[in-house]
């Protein structure tokens, strides 16, 4: 069990304990030594070669351009975003099959916030419309999934039935709300959480935040080390830690570097009077947030009481009951936390869409599950990360923006999305079995 | 939750029984035709999730009803084929003397139409074809409206390149309305003058997908597009958005067609070019004037207004064709006439002296 476990508390008992005669491979006996999470790896690496794959076969070779790379991280945002709270409720051997509908009704009432309330009582455009709007979601978003939560953890309806139930009601609501009118468009500032032209940090801040990262990240480490060295744990060997060190950060002000040359589009340029000059767009505020998210939810679910009890559960719900972790507010918590996570979701998507329409979000609760599903996370509970399951969005995207550029029909899109999950999970569990033998 | 349930059960149990109560003798007028008053006329409705049903066709077919002093009554199948088929059964043994329906799938609702049919109990496929040659189909002429989208963009696009949001792969309207642009960009689709830089469909004709295919089309040909066909209007908005953020709205003519709040607005706003507009009034009378005079005896052939329609499963049907509008910025003053929006709702964000419509 301990071996699947990928967080940093499980990871060292685990080394101390594996015998030196497992994974004869040298390439595996590297990175035992050098304590690199595999399954991350592999993520990384299907990542890698479905990129170079498109790269190579599509016509005219554009996705791996700044523009389309920028294009795919925005694109991604919103189910990367739901998907780190899919995680935890399927760690905890629940579902969630509402987040669709739910996304729907708040995105909805968001609309009708700020596009037939607040004009009414501070005027339009005003300063406070996109706060006032999405904290109306996000209060939405975690009433409704305290309530489905309560319902399963307290009543004990299995979640399955009591979302499958939200998964109409709340579809129906967001009818209801507006006699199924779309409404359009978005309040001016709002509509910078969807991205777009305005939706940006810049080139400038982009390079902050991709230093920021890289000092985050040698910090990190560096905590680890000390803390590993206080409670006599054994270190990771300092040629990787550096090699580790060296790769991330490379990564990361790599990418910012890429994505910082996709300039603002020559016809936007040309109306703001920047006319033949490149200014870079930098990174877009969806793209932020699902970071920021996943950041928080990994600190959530690694450090804090609540995740470990989360995992608890998950491992085995009668021991984490004995042991005095309190299963059902626990569980009631991740329903609530992914209610937020739906309502911020759907702000973004309705600001990038520019509209709310009361079938937003149709079929995406599946998306969401497929990604947390590829990233790693186990229905049998106990099991997942979240940055598995931002990896595991940005691989179902990828396929998908691919695809279009490569003018593949959309029938034909989702057979290959299908194969590929049920693939990736296949591998995963035949791996796991040999790691268990 | 269970109280609210059960509420339900009883209230159905109770409307069911009424309805059985006069089936028997409706049922019997429906076999041995004729006879005024006493009528019923059942619709199923795929969806009752999308605005214009609820909005326009159906208080247009509860009107023309009036006309025969038939009875209402519905169903909803929330997009399910199989609730779809147990819908129009429910409505036959409810004593319908003539049916309607919006087919989810046109396809799996066949048994169900068949079993209607053989109890002497009129058909009408409802906006969507529904391959059995004995039912009337009454639509609005979906190639027309494709010819209309491609005959306003290829006026104002004489030359370039052109992109194709298409419907749901399942829904045969999405073919249809491709085929009319077909049929009018044929011409210089064949010179040279226009070129086909990209084609999809769209899933469950979901706005956000359709901005997501327009930016990778976009980012494909490096934003050297110059119309796009998209066939509503929910995928015009995607296309819109997806314009907007390279600042290319209003410099690409884009279609819809529905006649949306929001499409329209974006007409009068300039971002989209043309809106097909069908006044599904227009479409709701026609259905309930023809479901008042089938229930009533009059034979297929004898409806009035049909013509014959060559349908795509090679079914010679009876049919009857609306036509529809092309809606630009000139002539925005149509829809506000027949009252079908309001100006506010059309003109919102639009500065003043741009269109004539808004004043």
């Amino acid at each position: 069990m301990a071996e699947t476990k990928v967080s940093a508390a499980e990871r060292e008992p685990e080394a101390q304990a594996a015998p030196e005669e497992r994974g004869k491979g040298s390439l595996r006996e590297l990175f035992r030594s050098a304590e690199v999470d595999t399954r991350l790896l592999s993520l990384l690496g299907a990542l890698a070669i479905i990129w170079i794959l498109f790269q190579i076969i599509t016509p005219g070779h554009t996705f791996l351009t700044p523009r389309n790379i920028w294009n795919l991280s925005v694109q991604t945002a919103v189910v990367a975003i739901m998907a780190t709270g899919m995680v935890l409720i399927i760690v905890t051997r629940n579902i969630d099959l509402s987040v669709g509908a739910v996304m729907a009704a708040v995105g909805m009432a968001m609309a009708i916030v700020q596009h037939d309330w607040l004009p009414k009582w501070i005027g339009f455009d005003h300063p406070l419309t996109w706060v006032i709007a999405l904290a109306v979601g996000l209060v939405l978003g975690a009433a409704i999934g305290a309530f489905q939560g309560t319902i399963v953890a307290y009543v004990g309806v299995p979640s399955f039935i009591v979302t499958l139930g939200g998964f109409l009601v709340w579809r129906g609501v967001a009818w209801w709300m507006a006699s199924g009118q779309t409404i359009a468009p978005m309040d001016t500032l709002f509509r910078n959480l969807g991205g777009g032209s305005t939706g940006t940090v810049g080139g400038t801040w982009s390079w902050i935040l991709g230093v920021a990262a890289c000092v985050g990240i040698v910090m990190l480490q560096f905590t680890k080390r000390r803390q590993r060295n206080r409670y006599g744990f054994r270190q990771r060997p300092m040629w990787a830690e550096l090699a580790i060190g060296v790769i991330a950060c490379g990564a990361v002000l790599l990418l910012v570097g890429f994505l910082n040359r996709y300039y603002l589009p020559p016809a936007l340029a040309t109306q703001t009077g920047h006319e033949g000059e490149n200014i870079s767009l930098g990174l877009a505020y969806p793209v932020l947030i699902a970071i920021g998210v996943g950041i928080v939810m990994t600190f959530i679910a690694t450090r804090r009481r609540f995740g470990r009890s989360v995992y608890a559960i998950g491992g085995n719900p009668e021991a984490a009951e004995l042991a005095g972790i309190k299963t059902r507010r626990t569980i009631v918590k991740t329903f609530t936390l992914m209610g937020v996570l739906v309502g911020l979701a759907a702000a973004v998507q309705i600001a990038r869409l520019n509209a709310a329409v009361s079938g937003l979000g149709t079929g995406m609760e599946l998306n969401v599950i497929a990604a947390a599903v590829i990233g790693g996370t186990s229905f049998a509970g106990g099991i997942g990360t979240i940055v598995g399951a931002l990896l595991g969005a940005l691989i179902m995207q990828s396929l998908v923006s691919g695809m279009v550029l490569m003018g593949i029909e959309a029938p034909l899109q989702d057979i290959v999305v299908g194969i590929v999950l049920v693939l990736a999970v296949t591998l995963d569990t035949i791996v796991r079995r040999k790691a268990a033998k | 939750m269970l109280a609210l349930l059960a509420l339900s059960v009883l209230v159905l149990a109770a409307c069911s029984n009424d309805d059985n109560g006069g089936g028997g003798s409706t049922g019997a007028s429906a076999g041995g035709a004729s006879g005024g008053g006493n009528l019923t006329v059942g619709v199923s409705w795929n969806n009752f999730n999308e605005p214009r049903w609820a909005n326009f066709d159906e208080p247009a077919i509860q009107e023309a009803l009036k006309g025969c002093d038939a009875k209402y009554i519905s169903t909803d199948a929330g997009s399910s084929a199989e609730q779809q088929l147990a819908d129009v059964e429910n409505l036959i043994s409810q004593g319908a003397n003539a049916i309607i329906i919006l087919a989810q799938d046109g396809e799996a609702i066949l048994p169900a139409v068949q079993s209607a049919l053989d109890q002497g109990i009129p058909v009408i496929a409802y906006d969507r074809l529904i391959e059995n040659p004995d039912s009337l189909y009454v639509t609005f002429d979906n190639v027309e409206i494709g010819r209309l989208q491609a005959e306003s963009i290829l006026e104002a696009v004489p030359k370039g390149n052109y992109v194709f949001i298409k419907g749901n792969s399942a829904d045969a309207n999405a073919d249809f309305l491709r085929s009319g642009q077909e049929e009018v960009l044929k011409e210089a689709t064949d010179s040279g003058d226009i070129k086909n830089v990209g084609e999809t469909y769209t899933d469950n004709w979901d706005p956000a997908i359709a901005q997501t295919e327009m930016e990778q089309f976009l980012t494909d040909n490096n934003n050297n597009v110059d119309a796009v066909l998209a066939e509503n209007d929910g995928m015009a908005g995607g296309v819109v958005a997806a314009l907007e953020a390279q600042g290319l709205a209003g410099s690409v003519a884009v279609s819809g067609q529905d006649g949306d709040v929001a499409g329209l607005n974006r007409v009068a706003l300039g971002t989209q070019y043309v809106d097909v507009w069908k006044d599904a009034r227009e479409l709701g009378k026609a259905a309930g004037e023809s479901a008042c005079s089938m229930a009533q005896g009059t034979a297929l052939q004898d409806v009035a207004n049909t013509q014959p329609f060559d349908s795509p499963g090679g079914n010679q049907m009876t049919s009857i064709f609306l036509t529809p509008q092309a809606i630009t910025q000139d002539n925005l003053d149509v829809v506000l006439d027949a009252g079908w929006i309001t100006q506010d709702d059309l003109c919102q964000g639009v500065d003043p002296g741009t269109v004539d419509a808004c004043g």
